[in-house]
């Protein structure tokens, strides 16, 4: 509990070194905390970024959960060709970084007087606070879906017992069974993710199931790396012929799933079609995280508006947002996105808190997408602000060619693997 | 636990005159020219590892090369004459001044020889193959990156074969000498060569 008082110390400047064991504490001159909202991939990129910045910024990290899924790669734990415990990180090397760790809820940001507040019933004071709450899932968007039945139809969208319960569906499913994907409408995190989810279950289904196949039900039109990965279901899964491993049904077909009978394990498409699963995996329409929108930070389209530079929210000055929960125009929801943002941020916060002007941005995003075995691609692009802040802009972009050879889509397996023990480590380590 | 350690004071020590005392001597000025070379590194951090000192298994560490080496390879990858499966489009993405700039940030850093598996009876004689064909350009068992040559020793295996594969199979064009000195190489010793200088390789940790 010694952290959680020390969250209530209010004497503004007055930091005791009492609570951080072996972390070396500068004495502070003008107050320097940032309470960060979220331990995910952006929230814990950003805090040890401000620590890394200004090791005199007072930085409290607050999630709930004492681990962290990564959704990236939960795809290969759905195939069986990675373990949930590859994919789970703790706090520890935050800590490491000085940063406080507190595993609570927030239920309130109050941007009047810089105070988040929690379930616990803790007040933190901030002189800046980010706000990294991931996203949010419209369950009410399909009729009779819920968090109590994703209990038992999952979305899988967050990583943890929810990949878990979806694994092990798979795993029970008879030999000839239907999986059904219900793909969600832009924008959403992970835009390549439901396809490369397709994926990597045809290729359990392939080795162990054979009779079986996947059906991805799609409200768009068209889909990330569409080509790619088209081009890979054909070659690997038989894509489009009476054998196909995996069919996708989109906008044209109105195929995107509306309602759900958990009973009867049934989903109705727009169309009307009504479509049996043995196994079930809705992923709904998402918003910014609910902290995001409680504490007023989202516009009327659900996501939080914000200066591109700084991350710092357009509607309540003191709070940045980022990551997934933010309308960072131009950059997709991803987790490297996320990861590159709150390096900006953090950047521009340190800044600010010592009184300066933040520096220029610059901004990164690669995503792996691994289809089947030795088979992955990627789409990566390389952002700048614009001029006039309208959006973040792509200086270079561009997905795998369609033509890449057998060579580059197997080095791009390794690459995606290193790729994650790198940014994880960068996050986390 | 050294590397964390490392990774830690360097990162402390470039931001904290990047960015909280210094910063703003050191960054003010450049805000109208564009980002810091801190702000453009960490651009690259997310893949190639904390101060470029890669976790691996297949991307390699770019911290610690020669500056011409980084700087000819980046162009290389924007202009399409190092083949690559994702660099080519990230290159495109920085000018050439801030190539420049991510250069002089990485050449700084300290190369972190990668703790990976080898096959220890191919050490001996890997060895000797790099002294006698590659230890001219690549010198001190390939630790070197004088003469603006890559750095070998300690250098992720995936990514080392991948570079032979690359070399070998002309998709990318070694300077002249290298040429000469692969060519008689494989001549000799064929694929077990490159598995044996590999494993020399990742062998010095």
């Amino acid at each position: 509990m010694k952290i959680t008082r020390r969250g209530f110390i209010q004497t503004a400047g007055v930091a005791t070194a009492v609570g951080i064991a072996g972390v070396p504490y500068i004495a502070l001159g003008a107050g320097k905390k940032v309470v960060v909202v979220g331990g995910g991939t952006g929230g814990a990129t950003a805090a040890k970024y401000l620590r890394i910045a200004d090791p005199s910024i007072e930085v409290t990290v607050i999630e709930p959960n004492k681990d962290y899924y990564t959704c990236y790669l939960s795809n290969e734990v759905l195939s069986g060709d990675r373990s949930l415990d590859s994919i789970k990180f703790g706090y520890e090397g935050l800590k490491k970084h000085g940063v406080n760790v507190v595993h609570d809820m927030v239920t309130g940001i109050d941007a009047a007087a810089k105070v988040v507040k929690t379930a616990g019933g803790q007040s933190f004071s901030y002189d800046r606070c980010v706000v990294a709450p991931g996203v949010d899932l419209s369950y009410g968007k399909i009729e009779g879906y819920s968090a109590e039945v994703a209990e038992k139809i999952p979305h899988a969208w967050k990583a943890g017992p929810q990949t878990a319960l979806l694994r092990s569906q798979l795993e029970a499913m008879k030999d000839g069974g239907t999986v059904v994907i219900a793909a969600p409408p832009n924008p959403f995190r992970c835009p390549p993710g439901p396809y490369e989810r397709a994926s990597q279950i045809a290729m359990y289904l392939q080795n162990n199931k054979p009779k079986s196949k996947v059906i991805i039900l799609d409200p768009k039109a068209k889909f990330s790396k569409q080509g790619l990965f088209v081009g890979a279901w054909k070659k690997l899964y038989s894509f489009g012929t009476e054998n196909a491993l995996i069919e996708w049904h989109g906008q044209q077909e109105e195929a995107g799933v509306v309602k759900v009978d958990p009973g009867s394990m049934t989903v109705t498409t727009a169309f009307g079609d009504e479509i049996k699963a043995d196994v079930l995996n809705l992923i709904p329409p998402q918003t910014a995280g609910s902290v995001a929108i409680g504490a007023g930070l989202t516009d009327e389209k659900g996501w939080c508006p914000i200066n591109l530079g700084t991350f710092e929210s357009k509607i309540h000055a003191g709070i940045h947002v980022l990551g997934d929960a933010s309308d960072a125009i131009g950059m997709p929801k991803s987790g490297y996105s996320a990861n590159s943002q709150a390096k900006v941020c953090a950047a521009a916060i340190a800044a600010m808190l010592n009184g300066q002007e933040p520096g220029t941005p610059s901004y990164v995003n690669t995503c792996y997408s691994i289809a089947g075995k030795d088979y992955a691609f990627s789409v990566a692009a390389v952002y700048r602000l614009a001029e006039d802040g309208s959006k973040i802009e792509a200086v270079s972009s561009g997905v795998t060619p369609a033509d890449a050879t057998a060579e580059q889509f197997r080095r791009d397996v390794a690459y995606a693997h290193s790729w994650f023990r790198n940014i994880t480590h960068d996050i986390f380590g | 636990m050294v590397y964390k350690t490392l990774t830690k004071a360097l990162l402390i020590a470039s931001m904290s005159i990047g960015l909280s005392s210094g910063v703003c001597a050191a960054d003010a000025p450049k805000l109208k020219m564009g980002a810091s070379d801190t702000m453009l590194a960490f651009t690259c951090v997310g893949c190639h590892g904390n101060n470029g000192a890669s976790n691996g298994p297949a991307i390699p560490t770019i911290a610690g090369l020669s500056n011409e080496y980084f700087i000819e390879v980046m162009k290389g990858y924007a202009a399409g004459t190092v083949p690559a499966t994702i660099m080519d489009r990230i290159a495109k993405g920085y000018t050439e001044d801030e190539i420049k700039q991510l250069a002089s940030f990485f050449v700084s850093k300290t190369f972190v020889k990668a703790k990976q598996e080898f096959d220890p009876k191919l050490v001996k004689a890997g060895g000797k193959l790099h002294d006698k064909y590659c230890e001219k350009c690549h010198a001190e068992g390939g630790q070197s990156a004088e003469d603006d040559a890559g750095v070998l020793a300690g250098q992720w295996t995936p990514y080392v074969m991948n570079m032979f594969d690359d070399f070998n199979s002309g998709r990318r064009e070694a300077p002249k000498k290298m040429a000469k000195q692969m060519k008689n190489m494989m001549a000799k010793e064929g694929e077990a060569g490159l598995h044996a200088l590999s494993s020399y390789y990742a062998s010095q940790q």
